[in-house]
C-alpha cells in the first residue's frame, strides 16, 4: 500500500509539471506585447515597461518559465496587479471558503445521493425508485442560477428562514483561524457562530449539490442493481445475511468502486465550477475572486487560481485512486 | 424403505413473469430427500433444476417469479408461505447452499475469514475469536492445508477448486441437515472434480447431512448418488435408485442422457448428444414434452401428456407412455409400420 502510495505521488510529477506550462502559458496566448494588453491603450510607455519587467517578459521564454517554478516552489506566486499584494496572502480565504462550500455539497451529495441509489436499486421499480430516478432527472437538468434564485426567493424573502447571501453574520465575524467557519466557530465553542455559518450554507450548498447529487444518485442505482445480480450476492443470501446487510455490506462495496469515480470528478468540477453560485450568494470564494481578476485582467491572479483548481483536481483524482487500492485487494496486486 | 424424508417437494410450480404472462420454469415437481441420503436430480440446461433448488432456499427472486403452488415440507413443516425473518433462519442454517461458479460465488472484497465468520454468527452466539477457531476447523474439514493462513485471503488468491472448498465450508458452518450443491463440479476440472464428489460423499458419511446434488452429468451422479430424478422440461421424467436407473433407464430421454455421457472405452468417438434443445417455459408443446427429440415418440405422445408411471422396482417411476401397462407394444407398433 505505502510502495504503491509512493509510486502513484512520484507519477503525478509529469502531470504538475504539464500544468505549470499550460498555467505559464496563458499570460504568453496574448497577442501583441502582454503588459500593454494588460494595462490598455491609454497606458504609459513607463507603466508598460515596468509591468514587462515585473512580470519578467523581457527575459527569453525559458529563463521566466524557469523563475516561474522556482518562485512556486517557495510558495510564491506572484503580486495581484490590482491589489499589490502578493497572491499567495489574500488567496487563502477565498480558497477555503470555496472548500468550505464544496465540501459541505459534496457532503450532502453523497449521502442522498449514494442512499437514494441504494434503496432504488434495493426497491427497484417501486414507487420510490421511480420518483428517486424521475428527481434525479430533474436535478442534472437544473439550471443551477435558477435553482439559486428560487431558494432564495422562497427561503429568505418570502419564508425569511435563511440569509440570502454571504457566509458570517457581518456584524458579529467570525475570527478565522482555519478559515472553515464551521470548525473554527466549533474550536472556539461559539455555537450560536456556528448555526449562523450553517444557515448560510444551507442555500448555496443544497444549490450546489443538486447537479452531484442526482448524478451520484444514478450512477449508484445503475451499479447497484448490476452488482445484486452477482453470485455472491445470492451466497449472501443463502447464508441466511438479512437484506439490510446483504445490501450495505456486500453490495454496496462493490458498487461504490465506480460511484468514487463520479464523486472525485464531481468534487473537482463543483470547486472550479462553483462561479455561479457565489456570484448569486454573493459567497467569497476562488469563484469570485478568478470572476473580478478576469474583470482587471490581473493575469497573476488568473493563472495561480487556474493552477492552484488543476492541483486541487490532481490530488482529488489521487485520493480516489488510492481508496480503490484501500477497497479492492484485486488492484495492489495486479499493478 | 420407510426412512422418513427429511425435505418433500410436492407437486412444486414455479412461474416467471415474462411480459404479461407468468410462465412455468417448474411445473409440478414431486419428490422426496431422505436422511442422511445424497439425491442427484439431472438434467439438460434449462429443465428447472436451479429454480427448483432456489425454491427450497426460499430465494426465488420475486419479481419475476413466484411459486404459484405446491408444498416445501421440511422437518414436517410446509416452508412455502414462509415469511422472510423465518427463512433467513433456515437458510445456511438448516438447508445450505452451494452454486456452480466457485470463481465468483465469494464476495471479492472481503477475506475469506470475514465471510466465513459472518456465516458461522449468523446462526450462533459465538464470540468472533471463537467463530475463527470455528473457521479453521472448517477449512480443516474441507482439506484446506494452511488454514489460518487462508483466513486473512481474499477469493482472487485461491484456486477455482479451492473457493469450493471454501464454499461447502461455508455451506456446512451450522451444520445443516441439508446441503444442496447446484452443479458444484461443472466448472472444475476433472481432478479437482472427483476430489471435490470424495470430499462430499465424505461429509455426508461424517455427519449425516442429507445432500441434493444437481447436475448434468450422470457420470457424477452414479459416482457418489443413491436415488437420482431426472428432469426434462420442468417436470421430473424418471426417478428411482441409481442402480437400477444406470442399468435399465426407461425414459428415451434417461437414455439418451447415458448415451452422451463420456465413455472411456469410446474414446475417439465423438459424443453423441440428443439433438434438439429443451423446450423453454411458455412454448412446452401439447402431449408429451419430449415428443420433439424422442426416438421412440409415436401417435399418442403428441396429444396426451403421460403421467409418471410406476415400474416393477420399488421406487422407480417414469413418465413415458411406453410404460403404460396395457398394450403400450401396439400402439407403437402401430406408429412405426
Ligand atoms: N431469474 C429468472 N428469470 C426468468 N426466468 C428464469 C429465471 N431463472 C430461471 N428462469 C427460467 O427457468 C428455466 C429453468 O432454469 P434453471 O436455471 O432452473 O435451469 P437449470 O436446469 O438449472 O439449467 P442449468 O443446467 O443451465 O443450470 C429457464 O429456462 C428460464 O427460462
Ligand atoms: S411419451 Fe412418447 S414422446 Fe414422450 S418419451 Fe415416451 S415415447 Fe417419447
Ligand atoms: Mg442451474
Amino acid at each position: 500500500m505505502l510502495t504503491y502510495t509512493v509510486r502513484r505521488i512520484f507519477s503525478l510529477i509529469p502531470v504538475l509539471i504539464g500544468m505549470t506550462l499550460v498555467v505559464f502559458a496563458i499570460i504568453h496566448a496574448i497577442p501583441g506585447n502582454p503588459a500593454q494588453v494588460i494595462l490598455g491603450q491609454r497606458a504609459t510607455k513607463e507603466s508598460v515597461a515596468e509591468l514587462t519587467k515585473q512580470l519578467g517578459l523581457n527575459q527569453p521564454w525559458y529563463i521566466q518559465y524557469f523563475d516561474y517554478i522556482k518562485a512556486l516552489l517557495h510558495g510564491d506566486l506572484g503580486i495581484s496587479l490590482r491589489t499589490r499584494v502578493p497572491i499567495n496572502e489574500e488567496i487563502w480565504p477565498y480558497l477555503t471558503a470555496t472548500i468550505e462550500l464544496t465540501l459541505v455539497a459534496i457532503i450532502i451529495a453523497v449521502i442522498i445521493g449514494v442512499n437514494a441509489g441504494i434503496i432504488s436499486a434495493w426497491f427497484s421499480k417501486s414507487w420510490f425508485d421511480y420518483a428517486a430516478m424521475v428527481f434525479a432527472l430533474i436535478g442534472v437538468s437544473m439550471p443551477i442560477f435558477w435553482l439559486g434564485l428560487m431558494g432564495q426567493w422562497v427561503f429568505s424573502i418570502e419564508l425569511g428562514w435563511l440569509p440570502t447571501t454571504g457566509r458570517e453574520n457581518v456584524r458579529d465575524p467570525v475570527t478565522a483561524v482555519t478559515n472553515i467557519y464551521l470548525l473554527d466557530t466549533l474550536l472556539q465553542g461559539r455555537f450560536d457562530q456556528f448555526t449562523v455559518v450553517l444557515k448560510h450554507l444551507i442555500l448555496p450548498s443544497a444549490a450546489l449539490a443538486t447537479i452531484p447529487m442526482a448524478i451520484i444518485a444514478r450512477m449508484t442505482r445503475a451499479t447497484m442493481l448490476e452488482v445484486m445480480k452477482s453470485d455472491y450476492i445470492r451466497t449472501a443470501r443463502a447464508k441466511g445475511l438479512r437484506m439490510f446487510w446483504v445490501v450495505y455490506k456486500h453490495s454496496l462495496k462493490n458498487a461504490i468502486i465506480p460511484v468514487l469515480t463520479v464523486i472525485g470528478l464531481q468534487t473537482g468540477l463543483l470547486l472550479g465550477g462553483a462561479i455561479l453560485t457565489e456570484t448569486i450568494f454573493g459567497w467569497p470564494g476562488i469563484g469570485r475572486y478568478l470572476y473580478d481578476a478576469i474583470g482587471y485582467r490581473d493575469y497573476p491572479v488568473i493563472q495561480s487560481g487556474i493552477l492552484i483548481i488543476a492541483a486541487i483536481f490532481v490530488f482529488i483524482n489521487l485520493v480516489v485512486d488510492l481508496l480503490y487500492v484501500f477497497i479492492d485487494p484485486r488492484i495492489k496486486y495486479t499493478k | 424403505m420407510s426412512i422418513e424424508p427429511i425435505l418433500q417437494i410436492k407437486d412444486l410450480k414455479v412461474s416467471f413473469q415474462s411480459g404479461k404472462k407468468f410462465l412455468p420454469a417448474v411445473d409440478g415437481i414431486n419428490f422426496d430427500l431422505r436422511e442422511g441420503e445424497i439425491l442427484g436430480i439431472v438434467g439438460e440446461s434449462g429443465s428447472g433444476k436451479s429454480v427448483t433448488s432456489l425454491a427450497a432456499m426460499g430465494l426465488i427472486p420475486s419479481p419475476p417469479g413466484r411459486i404459484e403452488e405446491g408444498e416445501i415440507i421440511f422437518d414436517g413443516k410446509n416452508l412455502k408461505d414462509l415469511p422472510e425473518k423465518e427463512w433467513r433462519k433456515i437458510r445456511g442454517n438448516q438447508i445450505s447452499m452451494i452454486f456452480q461458479e466457485p470463481m465468483t460465488s465469494l464476495n471479492p472484497l472481503f477475506t475469506i475469514g470475514n465471510q466465513l465468520v459472518e456465516a458461522i454468527r449468523l446462526h450462533t452466539t459465538v464470540s468472533k475469536a471463537n467463530a475463527k477457531k470455528q473457521s479453521i476447523e472448517l477449512l480443516k474439514l474441507v482439506g484446506i492445508p494452511r488454514a489460518e493462513g487462508i483466513l486473512k485471503e481474499y477469493p482472487h488468491q485461491l484456486s477455482g477448486g479451492m473457493r469450493q472448498r471454501v464454499m461447502i465450508a461455508m455451506a456446512m458452518a451450522c451444520h445443516p441437515r441439508v446441503l444442496i450443491a447446484d452443479e458444484p463440479t461443472t466448472a472444475l476440472d476433472v481432478t479437482i472434480q472427483a476430489q471435490i464428489l470424495a470430499l462430499m460423499k465424505d461429509l455426508n458419511q461424517k455427519t449425516n447431512t442429507s445432500i441434493i446434488l444437481i447436475t448434468h452429468d450422470l457420470g457424477v451422479v452414479a459416482e457418489i448418488c443413491e436415488r437420482i430424478i431426472v428432469m426434462y422440461a420442468g417436470q421430473v421424467v424418471e426417478q428411482g435408485d441409481v442402480r437400477t436407473i444406470l442399468k435399465n433407464p426407461q425414459h428415451p430421454y434417461t437414455k439418451g442422457l447415458l448415451k452422451s455421457v463420456p465413455n472411456l472405452k469410446s474414446k475417439k468417438e465423438r459424443l453423441y448428444s440428443i439433438p434438439g434443445t429443451v423446450p423453454t417455459p411458455g412454448s412446452v408443446p401439447k402431449g408429451c414434452r419430449f415428443a420433439a427429440r424422442c426416438t421412440e415418440v409415436f401417435e399418442k405422445c403428441q396429444n396426451e401428456t403421460p403421467d409418471l408411471y410406476k415400474l416393477e422396482n420399488e421406487g422407480h417411476e417414469v413418465r413415458c407412455f411406453l410404460h403404460t401397462l396395457k398394450g403400450r407394444r401396439d400402439e407403437h407398433a402401430g406408429v412405426t409400420s
